[in-house]
Parts: C-alpha cells; structure tokens; sequence
C-alpha cells in the first residue's frame, strides 16, 4: 500500500499506510494524525483539512479543481502547495506523498 | 431566559403570531416535521437563520449526491429539499427566513413564548427543536487576538451602514457577501480596500465588474493577499497586518474590517433555554423525543439518545413519533386514530389527493 506522511507545523512525522482510491483526509482520520478537522466528512464544504503539499511532490498531486479552489478562500494561511487533503485521492503513484499540516485549520 | 420565568407583560403587546407548533430550524428534519405534524391537523410556523430551506443539505452540500434516503437510490441534497417543501406544501408551512429565535418560555396561560432577534413573537402550544448542528454563523477566521476587535471594529455582517460612514474599511473575501459590502459600503466609507488572497472571486460577475471599474477609477483599493494579525488598542482596531501574495508584509491602515470566511454551526441561544443539555445536544426520550421540559421536544441532529446516529432518516422517525406526542398537547383528549396515507380518506383529503 502507498505510504503517506504527514508532517506538523512543529515537525512531527507520521506516516501511515493509504488504500488506493481513499483520500489523504481519510487517512489522516483513521490514523489519528493532529491537524486535520475535516469537519464536513469530507465534502468539500468546510476547509478543516488544510494541508501543504510538499513541493517535491506537488506537480504529482496536481492544482485543485475550481470547487476546491473556492474552499481554500475559507482556509487560513493558504501557500502556493495548498490543497484540501479530502480532494486529494491515493494512488500508486502518490507512493510516499508528504504533506505538512497548517498551523491551524479554518 | 429561564423557564420558570414568565414574559413581561410589554412584550406580549407587540403583534403575536399564533400557531399550534413552532418549528425551529428548517433543515430536512424541521421540513418533514411539518409534514407529520400536518397529518394530524397541526398547523407549524418555523424559523430558520438561513435564508431559504434545507439546513446543511441547501448550505453545505447541495450539490452532493445523497444514497441512504430510502425509495431513493440516489438524490441531490437540494433536490431532496425541494421534494420535501413540496411533500409539506398541502399544510401551508409559513417560514420565517434570515432570523434566529433567541428565547423560548413558558406562558401563564400554558404554551410558549418564542421571540426572535428581528423581534417577531410566536405564541405556540407545543416547540419543536430542529435545529441540527446549530444555527449557521459567520466563521471567525482564525487571526490571533482577532475577538478583542469584535463588536467595536470587526464585524461579521452589516446591521448599520452608518457605522462605516467615514471609516477605513477593510473588507476580507471573494464571494457574494464580500463584494456586495463593498460596493454598498465604498460610497459612505472614508476609504474601502478589498482584500482577497487571488484574483479571482466566486461572488457574481455583475458585482466583480463594478467593483474592477471602482478599482480602475482609483476609489476603491483591491490588495491580493491574507491577513496574520491586527493592531490597535481597547479594542479599537488602526491597523490591519497582511501577507501579500508576493511574499512581501503589510499593514494597511484599517478601522473597521468585515471578515467573510462562510458559515459554520454554533449551538447558539439555544444554549439558554433552561433545557437540560448534553455536550452541546438535547437529551430527548425515544418514545416523544421530548426534552426536559414538557411541550418542548427536540429531533433531528440536535438531539441525543442512546444509540443515536445524525442521519436524515433517523430524524424523519423521529418526528413521526413526535408528532402523536405534540398532538396530545395541542388537542387534549382528542383520539388519535392511527391510520395509512395509502387508504384513508381522511388523510387523502388532508393532501389534497382525494
Ligand atoms: C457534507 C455532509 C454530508 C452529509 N451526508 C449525509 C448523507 O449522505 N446521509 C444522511 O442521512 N445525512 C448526511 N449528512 C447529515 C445530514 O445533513 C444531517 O443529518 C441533517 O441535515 C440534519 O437535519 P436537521 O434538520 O436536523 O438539521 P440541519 O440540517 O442542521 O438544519 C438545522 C437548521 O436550524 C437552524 N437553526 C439552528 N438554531 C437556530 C435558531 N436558534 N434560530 C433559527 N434557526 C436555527 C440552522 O440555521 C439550520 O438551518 C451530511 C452532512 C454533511 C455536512
Ligand atoms: S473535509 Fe471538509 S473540505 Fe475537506
């Protein structure tokens, strides 16, 4: 399974074991990891799961769509890598992602 | 207000709206309540802070396909809404939008007092909570310090134009809201800057394009960029800090900002009506979904019980078992026949379907 890492604003890392096809927010969820909301489930509705994608990695993930666009106005702190990590789907080739966790959420 | 008050004898002047039920919160749950409650001949005013129908369905997720509605495979949030206004339509619901009910208390006569922060009063025998997650309000972007400034120089919505009448406004946001106050509040201010963190904004076209002219024209400053801090003192806010999309650090010099970052939940006044509450939720029995105090029941996501789940289904269970209980109380005494929509006239008629 590809492995993902979150690392916090402080500089504490985590990675965990991502399923193919789930989004980075849920596995944060499932794993517990600080610094992720996600308020809306996932929806795309509430910009509490904020994440900087690393910049090794982000011509990989991609920009986000329009919608997702739209939310990160809401987020707090929003950088250039700024992605809603609910928006972000795993796939092989995401195989070792980082992405850093805000300061704070919305 | 507590529950053991009585109102005072001037409020009850004002004009008061009568009604068997009054229904707080018109998400789905509040909508189909009206349904239930109309099948036994129980008529419902309701509130809601929003200005339009279907709580989170029509605020948070519109567009999202919804799959557990059941005789529904799949369905549109507001599609579903706008099914259930039109299931409701046959027992004239009257909604009362872009208000919030700040106090609910119980009458000498019996019943209840219900005000809202617009000032409209509601005498009604039975209160029905629907109020979900809570009412929907502003979002407080998270700004270090920024609840020091609010209700003296960071607003969340407008009451009063002439409190921006000569002051530097500073206007954070790109959608409707953003744009609109700006153009309303440009002519009246000293000084409006808008601020937004890209070049492009979800507000209508029509607005952007007034408001690029105004930019063009030299009366209106357009900054791209988000804030990190505010300075000022007792709560007099001078100026605003912010980071520019180029990286670079400013302060633009700012009395008033109005911050527009959507809307979330927060439980709201309901906090204050004397009801026993647990973890921001209403303890309701299974059998009427009545709270604490006797008339007042709560369904929908507010709620708790064991074995609680916040799903639309769960509430449209529970107001059909709620709405016997309110009927005991609007029409003591009174029979209730349990019958089917299928087969009773009685009930056919009531739709309009026979
Ligand atoms: C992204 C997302 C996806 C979801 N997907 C599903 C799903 O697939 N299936 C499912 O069953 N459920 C789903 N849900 C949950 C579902 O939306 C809720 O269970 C449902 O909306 C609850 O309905 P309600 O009427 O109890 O409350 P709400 O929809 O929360 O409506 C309550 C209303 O009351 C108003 N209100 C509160 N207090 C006051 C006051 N004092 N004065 C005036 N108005 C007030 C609020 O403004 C609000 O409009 C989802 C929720 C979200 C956020
Ligand atoms: S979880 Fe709400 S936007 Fe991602």
């Amino acid at each position: 399974m590809p492995k993902i890492t979150f690392i916090s604003a402080a500089g504490a890392e985590q990675t965990v074991e991502a399923e193919i096809g789930s989004t980075v927010m849920e596995n944060a969820i499932r794993n517990m990891v600080p610094g992720i909301e996600a308020e809306c489930g996932g929806a795309c509705a509430c910009a509490t799961c904020h994440v900087y994608v690393d910049e090794a990695w982000y011509a990989k993930v991609g920009a986000p769509e329009p919608m997702e666009e739209d939310m990160l106005d809401f987020a707090y702190d929003v950088r250039p890598t700024s992605r809603l990590s609910c928006q972000i789907k795993v796939t092989a080739a995401l195989d070792g992602l980082v992405v850093r966790t805000p300061e704070r959420q919305a | 207000m507590r529950m053991s008050e009585t109102i005072a004898p001037d409020v009850i002047t004002a004009d008061v709206i009568t009604t068997d039920v009054l229904v707080i919160g018109a998400g789905p749950v509040g909508i189909f309540a009206v349904f239930e409650l109309g099948l036994l001949d129980m008529r419902c005013h309701l509130v809601d802070i929003l200005d339009r129908p279907g709580g989170q369905c029509a605020e948070l997720y519109p567009e999202k396909p919804i799959y557990d509605i059941p005789g529904y495979p799949v369905v549109g949030a507001q599609e579903l809404v706008e099914k259930l206004m039109e299931q409701a339509r046959p027992f004239s619901p009257v909604f009362h939008y872009s208000q919030m009910v700040e106090t609910v208390a119980r009458l000498p006569e019996g019943g209840f007092a219900v005000t809202t922060d617009l000032g409209t009063l509601f005498h009604a025998k039975v209160v029905v909570i629907a109020a979900g997650g809570g009412s929907f309000q502003p979002k407080r972007p998270p700004v270090p310090g920024i609840e020091a400034y609010e209700g003296t120089s960071v607003f969340y919505a407008v009451r009063r134009m002439e409190a921006f009448r000569d002051q530097d406004v500073l206007i954070v946001g790109g959608g409707d809201s953003a744009l609109d106050w700006t153009l309303n509040l440009q002519p009246i201010a000293r000084r409006v800057t808008l601020m937004h963190r890209r070049d492009e904004f979800r507000a209508a076209p029509h607005s952007v394009e007034q408001m690029r002219h105004l930019v063009a024209e030299g009366r209106l400053d357009l900054v791209l960029g988000q804030v990190t801090g505010l300075s000022g003192a007792d709560g007099h806010l001078s100026g605003v800090h912010v980071k520019l999309n180029d990286g670079s650090a400013r302060t633009i010099q700012a009395t008033r900002m109005l911050p527009f970052f959507g809307l979330t939940m927060k439980l709201g006044p309901i906090a204050d009506w004397g009801l026993n509450l647990h973890e921001n939720l209403i303890p309701v029995d299974t059998e009427k979904f009545e709270t604490s105090e006797p008339g007042i029941f709560a369904v929908g996501d507010i709620n708790t019980y064991p074995g609680k789940l916040k799903l639309i289904l769960s509430g449209f269970h529970e107001v059909a078992l709620m709405a016997q209980a309110a009927k005991r109380i609007v029409a003591p005494g009174q029979r209730i026949v349990f019958q089917y929509t299928t087969s009773s006239t009685s009930l056919q008629k009531k739709l309009g379907v026979s």
